[in-house]
């Protein structure tokens, strides 16, 4: 380690240590246990700080928070899938002597021998492990996503082919057409007019048709095809533009939301 | 004398107070509410039959409306249903249902232990009140029944979606059954998998790995599925040029699929030796904890191409952008659209939606991909002349051909 890296990284100990026992005094008479309490809070912003330095570059601040926020995470979920996967799910439902060893109520009615399935297919998964069984592995395999697969297409069938193909069928002019003179003499520029709700419907029409010939791939995109292809595009285009700047709006509230961390709960300089 | 005075007042105001509770009981008010407490007449023609299109422990309860129920004296103010396992009782509530309505579904839970249990094949005898707004005042409806809840095999709400499976079927055979005699199936060029050769190419110049990373997704994920292919295809040009390729992953399931995958492109290629198990990893389940490993990754191992391939959330432009500053070339596809915006702006190309299955198709080349891709395209054909005729038909009122769109849930 070089010797500017040892003294910024001890001076940065210190500013939060110190930054700990000024939190903790400051929390004195409001809080029951106001070293922890000032510990955890001075330890959030500092976790805070390390992961914001890796705007600047990657540095040793940033690579200890990332290996604590990627260990801790890692081991906590392995325990949430044990315990709330297997141990209060599972168990119950496979014996009733495993469920009295992990402390778990038996449900005598839920138990089914349909559950011994899965726990097989995990058992053949962990055949990987083993040089020689290495390929019983695959059969739980082709079963996950071979059945997933299926069953996703079912559902993709219904809500992304059938009802979007009867969210398009939209009338052109309108619900209430009664010939264009009755239409420019009584013409309504609302939001909720005839004007926007025929404009709105067009919208739709022309969307759907030019945005399915963009991503038609068994023809050359020359000729009207092209050109019909580029209107897609350009749909697309614009749909993400919005779509962007609606997701960075809820970014910046994130970051609002850390940045009022550090100001309010951390150094308390705004109230 | 005060006496008499007294008595006097007391006669006046006992007789004032006895006319104007006259006055008020003339009001209309009044006369209703008198009204309300002669019994309704009664719902007719209840019928109980198994509820259809179900997986059973439902009965439907349906019946013509009382003809105090919005005429006659109006009073009916809703209707409450009784169920009994004998037609002579006794019956016990299962329901409401507001004035105007003439149909009840009478469902219960599936589990024995449930307390809401309804059983199959169980006959079952249903009587509908008429209720007033006191709720003592009512008549009853005739027993209907008996009746018993089963569940059908086959759900009539979904024939579209049957149609539908069973032309993509159809054209998915004939097209596979084409691309497998050898017939040429074209496929337009997409842009970004043809940067994907010349980006192994570079990382190879340059002497430094390729990332690539599968995402959120599950190994149920139409776009994991596309992305393993598309890792089939990378890993063997990697191991064609001796390359390294680096492989983290955020679901267990999603690794072993990936080893899996990237093990057999190495065996492909000739060079099973040069694989190592260790190029695919498993990270982490937390979403930002994923990303800033990923992040941490770009920036130590330099790669010289970023790969992101499958479902991504959020953390699609942090990894974007880390890459785009660590000055890799970036090549993504995804089919979240909320995501493809964030790939669009810092990525050197996107495979948009769709264009990520087509992709699998167009670098594998494999008859049962073209010819998927084949009937997918005749598909958004029909799509296009159905969406048409459905304006057409929205357009001259032809509610029949909407109906004919109609799914069950």
């Amino acid at each position: 380690m070089k010797r500017t890296t040892f003294v910024v990284m001890a001076v940065v100990a210190v500013l939060f240590l110190l930054s700990w026992i000024f939190k903790a005094i400051a929390l004195k008479g409001t809080a029951e246990h106001y070293w922890i309490q000032g510990f955890l809070i001075t330890f959030a912003a500092f976790l805070t700080l390390a992961v914001l330095s890796f705007l600047y570059k990657d540095n040793p601040f940033y690579k200890f928070a990332e290996h604590l926020f990627v260990g801790m995470s890692a081991a906590f979920w392995m325990c949430l899938g044990f315990w709330t996967t297997i141990v209060q799910n599972l168990i119950p439902r496979l014996s009733s002597s495993l469920s009295g060893f992990f402390e778990v109520p038996t449900i005598p009615g839920d138990y089914n021998f349909f559950f011994y399935i899965p726990v097989l297919l995990g058992l053949l998964l962990l055949m990987r492990l083993s040089p020689k069984g290495g390929w019983i592995s695959r059969w739980p395999l082709a079963f996950i996503v071979g059945t997933t697969a299926g069953l996703n297409f079912i559902r993709y069938l219904r809500s992304d082919f059938i009802k979007q193909i009867s969210s398009t069928f939209v009338p052109l002019f309108g619900t209430d057409w009664q010939g264009a003179g009755h239409f420019f003499s009584h013409l309504d520029l609302s939001a909720t007019g005839q004007l926007a709700l025929i404009a709105a419907n067009w919208l739709i029409f022309v969307g759907v048709f030019t945005g399915l010939i963009y991503f038609f791939f068994s023809k050359e995109h020359t000729g009207w095809f092209g050109r019909a292809s580029r209107v897609g595009i350009w749909i697309l285009m614009i749909t993400f533009g919005a779509s962007f700047g609606y997701t960075v709006m809820g970014r910046v509230s994130l970051l609002v939301g850390r940045i009022t961390f550090l100001f309010k709960d951390w150094l308390s300089l705004i109230s | 004398m005060k006496v008499i005075l007294g008595i006097v007042f007391l006669a006046v105001l006992l007789t004032c107070s006895v006319a104007f509770a006259q006055t008020d009981a003339m009001t209309p008010a009044d006369s209703t509410a008198a009204d309300t407490l002669s019994p309704p007449a009664p719902p007719t023609d209840v019928k109980a039959v198994d509820t259809p299109n179900d997986h059973g422990h439902s009965i439907t309860v349906t019946w013509k409306l009382s003809t105090d129920d919005g005429g006659g004296a109006k009073s009916v103010s809703h209707y409450e249903i009784f169920r009994s396992a004998s037609p002579t009782g006794p019956f016990d509530s299962v329901g409401t249902a507001v004035a105007g309505q003439t149909i009840f579904v009478n469902g219960g839970d599936k589990e024995k232990q449930s307390e809401d249990y309804f059983p199959d094949d169980s006959n079952f005898y249903y009587r509908v009140d008429a209720v007033t707004m006191n709720d003592s005042v009512r008549s009853s409806s005739e027993i209907a029944g008996p009746a018993h809840a089963y569940g059908q095999w086959y759900n009539t709400g979904r024939t579209p979606v049957l149609v539908a499976v069973l032309l993509f079927m159809i054209l998915t055979i004939y097209f596979v059954s084409r691309a497998r005699k050898g017939q040429e199936l074209y496929v337009r060029p997409l842009g970004g998998i043809e940067a994907v050769d010349d980006a192994i190419g570079r990382a190879t110049e340059m002497g430094r790995p390729i990332l690539y990373v599968l995402g959120l997704g599950t190994a149920a994920d139409v776009a994991t599925i596309a992305a393993f292919t598309v890792l089939g295809r990378v890993a063997k040009r990697v191991a064609e040029y001796q390359t390294d390729i680096i492989v983290p992953t955020y679901d267990p399931i999603v690794m072993t699929v990936a080893q899996e995958v990237v093990q057999s492109a190495y065996l492909d290629a000739g060079r099973p030796d040069t694989y190592k198990e260790d190029s695919v990893f498993f990270v982490t389940q937390s979403q930002f904890a994923y990303v800033a490993a990923v992040n941490g990754i770009m920036l130590r191992e330099l790669p010289a191409t970023n790969v992101y391939m499958g479902k991504f959330y959020a953390e699609s432009l942090l990894l974007a952008e880390t890459g785009a500053v660590a000055g890799s070339i970036q090549i993504s596809g995804t089919d979240e659209i909320a995501q493809i915006p964030f790939f669009i702006v810092a990525c050197d190309y996107t495979l948009i939606g769709e264009e990520l299955y087509a992709a699998s198709a167009y670098l594998g080349r494999e008859p049962v991909l073209l010819g998927s891709l084949k009937a997918q395209d005749w598909g958004k054909a029909l799509v296009i002349i159905l969406a048409i005729a459905g304006i057409v038909a929205a357009n001259f009122g032809w509610t029949w051909f909407t109906h004919l769109f109609k799914v069950a849930n």
